[in-house]
């Protein structure tokens, strides 16, 4: 290229002119670019990003319903909703976690899966929410914290609603308890619904009523800022608080009947034969369900699973027993019913009992027997001799279907979780069960309420209810009734009433019944010295001593030579008063030895305080 | 439009030509300064202590502009080699003693203000390439374009380095238009394209780790959505929910409730396309390509090749502020720093900016006093 040294400015102006319409060109161009980009985002993709820009904005925030509270009959709160303080932690607000959790610790006492669980829950959370490190201050912690709370910046004390039990213990196994929501539970139940909530009924009344108790969940719309922080509400559907539950349940009685039985192991059910409502319910020993409400420590919770006397079983729904003699008018009733005793025939009861063509001995409690017995002696002072005989000439098949027919080995289906199912025995259930044959020899053990034969305690109290009513059934229930939404109406459940128990001749009752009440108020009777003594009132009861332990052919039973854990089970069954029957009771005594001389006093309690001092006005709610 | 005769229409545009001023590129720059207060008085949450100091600063540059629209171009040529090697020297001033913010190094104190140089070197550059081609027959030789090359991209590498890659962008911009505009050879201008292809890996190994991720954050935003592709998956949800018509001026929720970052600075282009839509941003668009126009006009309408080379550059400078910034808030482009020119809050630019519009007004309003 040469060199022009002379300037040329026409033609630089023009080379000039060439260059910025060039140059507008490509600024046009890119602007144009520029543009349609725009209307790329703008109007091809609007509804796309005002989509993304809505969901930014707006979250739909769940609004758990408060739980339903339960009352028991006379208006006592037996589960209420009370704040309870929980530690926040906000990590973006704090410097240095691991430190802020050391130091807490020092302050607090954090369990170690308290940490864990936090660490847990710190996966999975939006921006800026707070996660809860400890549950439940107690007013110390809370003090301790409010005075170095200037040291922990994101860490907040939280005031939320949590399920209590002013009653602790003394409830725990008819109320159950809630708890967190665990996974399993997450698989079972509507996400939708438990929006929101942290707690689901485990047990009891709480779990079996769970569907009312808990409520409608309800909604927000908020809006939120780029950091979470709720702005306003924009939209609020309220949520449906659960229905309040009146229990048919007295805790004075129930009181009673816990103290009843005091350092013992057993149960009390208690229970209005006329309409199955559950009076009281107790199982003992027992704990306090409100451990349970924040988390139970790992460490509490082993020592009450590992605890020998078993705190955690429920013995009124989940123990079975053998029953032992409490059955024995059931069995009277199928041998009058089906004509092979009659009321007024005597035999003679020795000390024991065998079986034609066989040497085995099927001895009496008595050593020396009873002499000569009827009916009414025979129950009175529980010959099992008198009825080794009847049920030889009974049989299982007529034994057992009688039995059944009062319900026995089939469960209540009371309105509570866990119960079993006790056991039946029969030909079909052993050879199912055993692949074996049925021996005469089990008919016999099966008549005194022992060999395979097993109740629990609430399924003694609706064969008592049974026997009060001369067979009329009903089902035991703990639900008196459902609240009004006003809170104020109460919506009683109706009683359901079963298939009733028949025999041809109403006075077999009678020859059934007037014997129970005999067990209590005449010299002989096995519950006269011990509860039937003194009492104003009349009482129809029947004892029962089963045994945990088989002896051998000719050997006796002696307390004081065998451990306490192989000491017969304690059992009666009552009602009172014995011509207008309100009350039916069943006890057990683990352990407890004679039935007669440990729960027959236990039962008596829980009657006299239900007889003489309940007055009856103050029995019923509002 | 001006002539002998422009006596006539009053005394409005007589004030306006005692001053030095050109009636329509002042007006484009006022309207985008007005639009720039309305969009801010939002995008600032309605704060209006963010207004009165924006206030202040367009009042600062205001001065400066009418400053140097009073000094003729042919002073500034003069003065360009100096100023040039005087932004040079404080650029390396900065490299050894200036101070630190935000992770780079770009201030520089002198005690009364603090300054940032490479500001500086947004008319220096151009005046000194402008100054280099000014007496030199055009087009320009092949060495003379390499060395008006290095007179550029050695101070664009020295705030590269800082690091500040939008105002080495915007640096190397400036200058390297006026080579283009001298009327270098497509061949030449292929040759050194081609180059600088094959340089873009060397560049790429040169560039910081932040630098890097902020290309690939624009490929892929989706991909580090909490960290640096927040900035503009939030940027392009604001403009895409504005639609047409826009959400209402005040009513941008991606604004108002701070998902926007940086919504007043360098990310104010979403704030208004997400409450005037599509229509309000292409009336700003237009607004923007009417003062780059009149600026070109004025650089045709020069007298002398520095006066038209100055200000072909500055009015395309400014054009690469408008191109590079709402192409990094529509996610055409990485995002590199580079505010929407008058609109951004923010005094350093605005300083700059008014100054170029000066010394384009004194370019246009000096011409007659010039010998043909």
């Amino acid at each position: 290229m040469s060199r022009q040294p002379i300037k040329n400015h026409h033609q630089e102006q023009r080379l000039f002119l060439a260059r910025v319409i060039v140059l507008g060109v490509v600024i046009v161009l890119l602007f144009t670019l520029v543009a349609m980009r725009l209307t790329q985002l703008q109007v091809v993709n609007h509804s796309h990003f005002a989509t993304l820009s809505q969901n930014n904005r707006v979250r739909l925030e769940a609004l758990p319903p408060p739980r339903g509270l339960i009352y028991d009959r006379n208006g006592v709160v037996l589960a209420e909703n009370r704040p309870a303080y929980q530690l926040e932690v906000t990590p973006e607000q704090v410097g240095n976690l691991q430190d802020t959790l050391d130091r807490l610790s020092d302050l607090l006492e954090l369990e170690p899966e308290e940490i864990d669980r936090f660490r847990r829950a710190l996966r999975g959370k939006r921006p800026f929410q707070a996660v809860p490190l400890k549950l439940n201050l107690t007013d110390e912690e809370l003090a301790n914290f409010a005075v170095n709370r200037h040291l922990f910046p994101g860490v907040d004390v939280q005031a939320r609603v949590a399920r209590h039990y002013p009653h602790g213990a003394s409830l725990a196994h008819v109320i159950g308890y809630v708890g967190r929501i665990d996974e399993r539970e997450m698989a079972r139940i509507d996400t939708r619904r438990y929006a929101g909530t942290t707690h689901i009924g485990k047990l009891g009344i709480e779990r079996y009523y769970e569907d009312d108790l808990h409520g409608q969940v309800g909604f927000q719309k908020v809006e939120v800022n780029a950091q979470g922080r709720t702005l306003r509400i924009l939209e609020r559907e309220p949520p449906v608080p659960g229905r309040d539950l009146v229990l048919s349940l007295d805790v004075r009685l129930q009181a009673v009947a816990q103290e009843a039985l005091e350092g013992m192991a057993g149960a009390i059910v208690a229970m209005d034969p006329r309409n199955g409502e559950v009076l009281a319910m107790v199982s003992m020993p027992t704990f306090d369900p409100n451990l349970f409400v924040h988390g139970i420590p790992a460490r509490t919770f082993n020592e009450l699973r590992n605890n020998r006397r078993q705190p955690l079983f429920n013995r009124a729904l989940s123990g079975q027993y053998p029953p032992g003699s409490t059955l024995k008018m059931l069995v009277g009733l199928a041998g009058l019913e089906h004509g092979v005793i009659r009321a007024d025939r005597m035999m003679f009861a020795a000390g024991y009992y065998t079986l034609p063509n066989d040497t085995r001995r099927y001895r009496d409690w008595r050593r020396h027997g009873h002499g000569w017995v009827d009916l009414d002696k025979a129950i009175t002072q529980s010959s099992d001799v008198y009825f080794y005989d009847m049920s030889f000439r009974l049989g299982i098949d007529r034994m057992s279907e009688f039995l059944g027919r009062f319900g026995v080995g089939e469960a209540t289906g009371i309105d509570s979780t866990g119960e079993r199912r006790g056991l039946l025995p029969s030909r079909e259930w052993k050879r199912g069960a055993h692949g074996m044959p049925w021996f005469p020899g089990e008919t016999l053990i099966t008549s005194i309420g022992q060999g395979y034969m097993l109740a629990t305690p609430v399924q003694l109290a609706s064969i008592t209810s049974t026997l009060a009513m001369r067979g009329q059934r009903v089902r035991p229930h703990l639900l008196r009734g459902v609240l009004g939404e006003d809170g104020e109406e109460l919506h009683v459940a109706e009683p359901e009433f079963l298939t009733p128990v028949q025999v041809s001749r109403p006075e077999f009752w009678d020859q059934v019944l007037t014997p129970m009440e005999h067990v209590m108020h005449r010299p002989n009777g096995t519950a006269f010295h011990s509860a039937g003594r003194d009492a104003p009132y009349r009482i129809a009861g029947k004892t029962g001593t089963s045994q945990v332990f088989s002896l051998g052919q000719d050997e006796e039973y002696d307390e004081g030579a065998l451990p306490r854990h192989l000491w017969d089970h304690a059992l009666f069954i009552g009602f009172a008063p014995a011509e207008d029957p309100r009350i039916a009771v069943a006890v057990l005594v683990e352990n407890g030895g004679s039935g007669g001389r440990v729960s027959a006093p236990v039962a008596r309690r829980v009657m006299d305080y239900f007889m003489l001092e309940m007055t009856p006005d103050a029995q019923w709610y509002r | 439009m001006r002539n002998g005769t422009a006596d006539e229409p009053g005394l409005g545009r007589a004030i306006l030509r005692a001053l030095h001023l050109d009636l329509l590129l002042l007006g484009g720059v006022v309207l985008l300064l007005a639009i720039g207060f309305v969009v801010l008085y939002s995008a600032s949450g309605e704060n209006i202590d963010t207004l009165y100091r924006q206030g202040v600063r367009v009042g600062v540059a205001f001065m400066v502009l009418l400053l140097l629209a009073q000094i003729p171009a042919h002073h500034l040529r003069q003065w360009s080699p100096w100023v040039y090697v005087f932004g040079v020297l404080l650029l390396l001033a900065v490299m050894f003693f200036g101070e630190v913010g935000k992770g780079a190094q770009r201030w520089l104190d002198l005690g009364v203000v603090r300054f940032q140089p490479s500001e500086f070197m947004k008319i220096a550059v151009p005046m000194m390439v402008a100054w280099y081609f000014a007496d030199r027959p055009l087009p320009p030789r092949f060495l003379e374009v390499v060395i008006a090359a290095l007179l550029v991209l050695v101070p664009a590498g020295l705030i590269a380095r800082q690091p500040d890659l939008g105002t080495a962008l915007l640096v190397a911009g400036s200058g390297l238009v006026i080579i283009f505009l001298a009327g270098v050879r497509w061949r030449i201008l292929m040759a050194l394209g081609a180059l600088a292809m094959l340089a873009a890996p060397v560049l790429w190994h040169f560039m910081q780790d932040y630098q890097r991720r902020r290309v690939l954050t624009l490929l892929n935003p989706e991909s580090d959505p909490l960290g640096a592709g927040y900035h503009i998956i939030q940027s392009k949800i604001a403009i895409g929910s504005g639609g047409l018509y826009g959400k209402g001026w005040l009513n941008g929720t991606q604004s108002q409730l701070e998902f926007l970052p940086e919504r007043s600075t360098d990310f104010i282009f979403a704030v208004h396309a997400e409450e005037f839509g599509l229509m309000g941003v292409l009336l700003l668009l237009a607004l923007y390509l009417f003062v780059i126009i009149r600026g070109l006009i004025i650089a045709l309408r020069a007298q002398d090749t520095y006066s038209r080379l100055l200000a072909g550059s500055l009015s395309f400078t400014f054009f690469i502020y408008v191109l590079v910034n709402t192409g990094m808030v529509s996610g055409l482009l990485p995002v590199v720093g580079v505010p929407l020119p008058l609109l951004s809050y923010g005094g350093t630019s605005m300083v700059t900016l008014m100054a170029a519009f000066g010394i384009l007004m004194s370019i246009h309003s000096h011409r007659r006093l010039l010998a043909r």
